[in-house]
């Protein structure tokens, strides 16, 4: 018998990013006593890495901008796929989100006139993106930490104990959520430093681990990313919604190899720099696609000239959205125009002074500097896609991002899924993070306070703890022959990103599915050197569960999709296809749980999307909604 | 592309003690100094404990010391050493080792802590708080702070004194008391906060002495002596000996 800490919450927020930082800054201000547990040191989640900015239709440059321009864009962006309701709440919340960051602290750019300045970028109509420089997810994430801290600050003065209502527990990792019956009753945890296991007991629990790029060999997430989240969903019960659509951003760098991925944020493009391949010429005119003619420039005259006057000219074809331009890139490497080290050549320095690039891009003038040798304000950079960011996630409810099925489950931001559709736009993440976050944050301690009467809060089993903490050891135990986990790792990141990439056939996907499936027996038998103290083999070894788990998601969801649309590209299905336009693909975990671990995981269920409400479909021309609305759904 | 063995010297051990060991690892072309640690782990220590995240140099959690000079490890690239050299890799030394190249960083969660936060205005509601950008520049350079605590590592006041630690918040908090003092907006003096002077009384300000330690190491190039530290210091100086402030403050301000 396992005997562990437990300590009592009532709102358990797993991941302290922007999404469980603003989660857990609701839950507390509305009186839920509120733990945050994650994998890194506090302040070092991935939204530090969101470099262009946060959507939010302000209007501050262009006073043409409202909630439903925003929604339209974002629809657009997404194909159609977006849980609408979502699309609608973000449009409509995200301003509020972006003032109240002011009130906290954040220091954006300015406007002349002293507002917050607002940048162009892929897919948004106007102006909307609030930014600081290049490093805007880092301002978000500061200005999220030091509002805990505040708040913590005043829970001194009130009780001499700055973590009394808001705690958080860094580099611990949750690797369960433990249920009584349907019901959330916690978390199971270890810590990371010491490998000791504790369980926090809490009758809500939201989810807000982010995204899943770590089981891709080329991306740009950091080593967080593996789909905890996801995971720990689907083995509570909860079911994925759209697992196919990843977001492979168009412009990660691809030299020298030790960086390969590492993001070059839309910002350089939404700052006029342009798109060429190794003949010189800005191909992304070619690449623009029927949905959209209308909205680009068909020259390189006016899409320069909308820099200066955005009124009277279209915008350039490197402003569209991210799925379009990592597709053309791909086209063009494929077809042998790409730059010396297989990427294609994205080049600001032509448009702007050096002293402006440095001001405007610095952290991308740094990065290239130090970690290239390339000098962005005379030369052009080499550029190609990189995995980013999964559209797909935890299904949700709009309004209050509870799972289905789990009561007392909730989930926010990357891992949830909906908001997005089947592409996200750039800047659209941050605002996502912020919105839902709070929801999540405001549901999960109403939940609670509920919760906690009559019936009383859930209670954690002992048998449970016992099973969660046996999982956890089972590296330590792994017989003669143990596989090592960054050799498993490093074979999952090569299937998904040969065969489940930017561009899939079906006969990959299959492969792909067979070679998961050795890997989920090798990872069964993962086994890891020294002791529990701050061991990464051992981490690792427990991570690849969840990538494994979420590769198969991908994997199996993207084979059953047989077209294209947004972040699911297939060669063999190019076009994408109006009857599928009302199908969700949900992820259902196989119950029960299989003993032999090369069975599947994961069983796939087909559900209809619920029909837009019509005064949101008013907004947009009936000719637009033809190219995208299945036949029936015109008539509804 | 060409690729040669390089060696290596990584500290290992735990807060009870422990030692350089010695490792002959392969280097590709462009890869830093973290890619080394990687491969070490994949290839050689897969238990060898290491901070890292974004491998970009925007996280600041790769911090170690490499050659004896604080660096972040994702930015430090293998090209800046001879091939020959041998390349020693040890813990942050002003924090307790965890493990490895693992320090307990609490210290810094604790100072953030006690520098009081930033005091929204009274009466300006979200969405009408007005800036002008040359007013908020200067908070902005400190803001680009990404917490790797290089300078908390580096300054003197605190490598070899941890006497010193109680009083002494360190560059990269004195700093913050800067950027909130400099912010256009903050209202801690209405609310009856003076941050210049609890720079001085609270968070040691008085134990710096401008060595500019902290500035070498940034690796965020930000003047932290020159634009955070010293304005601080001749602000505090200005309360501390101008009698007319000094009268001010004994007298209180008069509300309307």
């Amino acid at each position: 018998m396992a005997q562990v800490e437990r300590q009592q919450w009532d709102v358990v927020v797993v991941g302290a990013g922007g999404a469980g930082l603003r989660a857990a800054i609701e839950a507390r201000e509305r009186g839920a006593r509120t733990a945050v547990i994650c994998k890194s040191l506090f302040g070092k989640a991935h939204t530090v890495m969101a470099e262009g900015g946060i959507a939010a239709s302000m209007g501050n440059v262009n006073d043409g901008d409202n909630w439903q321009v925003h929604f339209r864009d974002t629809m657009r962006g997404g194909k159609f796929l977006n849980q609408w309701r979502m699309a609608e709440l973000h449009a409509k919340e995200a301003p509020d989100r972006v003032w109240e960051l002011e009130t906290w602290g954040a220091l954006f750019d300015r406007t002349p006139d002293g507002r917050i300045s607002q940048r162009n970028f892929g897919g948004h109509e106007y102006p909307r993106l609030a930014h600081v420089g290049d490093r805007t997810g880092l301002e978000l994430i500061r200005t999220l930490q030091q509002k805990i801290v505040a708040l913590q600050q005043e829970d001194f003065k009130e009780h001499g104990d700055y973590e009394a209502r808001l705690k958080v527990f860094q580099e611990c990792t949750v690797t369960r959520v433990l249920k009584e019956g349907q019901r959330v009753s916690g978390t199971f945890c270890y810590e990371r430093e010491s490998g000791r296991f504790f369980v926090l007991e809490a009758p809500a629990v939201v989810l807000a681990t982010g995204g899943i790029g770590k089981s891709f060999k080329t991306t740009s997430n950091s080593w967080e990313y593996t789909g905890d989240g996801h995971a720990l969903a689907l083995l509570a019960g909860a079911p994925l919604l759209n697992m196919e659509f990843v977001q492979f951003h168009p412009t990660g760098m691809v030299w020298p190899p030790s960086v390969k991925g590492i993001l070059v944020t839309e910002s350089v493009r939404g700052d006029g720099g342009v798109l060429r391949n190794s003949e010189g010429k800005r191909f992304m005119f070619d690449y623009v696609p029927d949905v959209f003619k209308e909205k680009y420039a068909e020259s390189e005259e006016e899409g320069d000239r909308w820099y200066e006057d955005p009124d009277h000219n279209r915008r350039p074809p490197e402003l569209l959205p991210r799925d379009e331009v990592a597709r053309a890139i791909n086209s063009e490497v494929k077809a042998g125009r790409g730059s010396p080290h297989g990427g294609v050549f994205l080049d600001v320095s032509t448009r702007m002074p050096a002293e402006k690039i440095k001001r405007r891009l610095p952290s991308m003038y740094h990065q290239f500097k130090e970690l290239a040798d390339v000098d962005i304000t005379a030369e052009p950079m080499e550029v190609g896609p990189t995995c980013h960011y999964v559209m797909g996630g935890i299904a949700v409810d709009s309004e209050t991002a509870a799972t289905v099925g789990v009561p007392g489950l909730f989930a926010a931001g990357e891992v949830a899924g909906g908001m997005h559709g089947s592409n996200r736009l750039g800047g659209n993440s941050l605002s996502d993070l912020l919105v839902f976050g709070r929801r999540a944050g405001l549901h999960a301690a109403e939940y609670a306070a509920r919760g906690a009467s009559p019936t009383g809060r859930p209670a954690v089993s002992q048998a449970e703890i016992d099973a969660a903490a046996a999982e956890a050891l089972a590296p330590f135990h792994a017989a003669e022959g143990a596989e090592n986990p960054y050799t498993l790792h490093q074979e999952l990141q090569t299937t998904m990103n040969d065969l489940v990439g930017i561009i899939r056939r079906e006969g990959e996907m299959a492969e792909a599915l067979e070679r998961l499936a050795a890997l989920r027996v090798r990872a069964a038998r993962a086994g890891v050197e020294g002791h529990r103290q701050f061991n990464p083999g051992w981490h690792l070894a427990l991570d690849l569960r969840n990538m494994l788990l979420v590769s198969e998601c991908v994997a199996r969801a993207a084979l059953e999709r047989t077209e294209s649309r947004g972040g699911h590209t297939r060669e063999d299905c190019p076009a994408m296809e109006r009857t599928w336009r009302p199908v969700n693909l949900l992820c259902r975990p196989v119950d029960p749980v299989p003993a032999d671990p090369a069975a599947d995981r994961i069983e796939l269920v087909r559900t209809r999307t619920e029909p837009i409400r019509p005064d949101l479909l008013a907004l947009f021309e009936k000719e637009e909604l033809v190219k995208y609305l299945a036949e029936e759904e015109l008539y509804e | 592309m060409s690729t040669y063995d390089a060696s290596f010297r990584v500290w290992r051990g735990d807060a009870e003690g422990g030692e350089l060991r010695d490792f002959t690892v392969e280097v590709h072309d462009g890869e830093v100094v973290l890619d080394i640690v990687h491969r070490l782990q994949a290839t050689q220590a897969s238990d060898l404990a290491v901070r890292w995240n974004c491998k970009a140099g925007k996280c600041g959690s790769c911090s170690a010391e490499v050659n004896g000079r604080p660096r972040l490890m994702c930015m430090t690239r293998m090209s800046t050493f001879e091939r020959t050299e041998t390349i020693t890799i040890t813990p942050l030394r002003a924090f307790p080792v965890v493990r490895d190249l693992v320090t307990d960083v609490s210290f810094n969660y604790q100072k953030a802590r006690e520098v009081p936060a930033f005091v929204p205005p009274e009466g300006v509601a979200p969405g009408a708080y007005r800036m002008q950008q040359i007013d908020v520049e200067r908070s902005q350079e400190f803001r680009k702070c990404i917490e790797c605590f290089l300078c908390q590592d580096t300054c003197h006041v605190v490598r070899d004194h941890e006497e010193n630690k109680g009083a002494f918040a360190g560059p990269r908090f004195l700093m913050r008391v800067a950027e909130l003092d400099m912010h256009p907006l903050d209202a801690a003096s209405d609310a009856g906060l003076d941050r210049k002077r609890t720079a001085q009384e609270e968070h040691g300000l008085g134990y710096c002495n401008i060595t500019k330690c902290c500035t070498e190491v940034c690796p965020e190039g930000i003047k932290i002596t020159d634009n955070a530290l010293i304005p601080l210091k001749e602000r505090a100086v200005d309360r501390k000996y101008d009698p007319l402030v000094w009268l001010g403050s004994k007298i209180g301000r008069r509300k309307g």
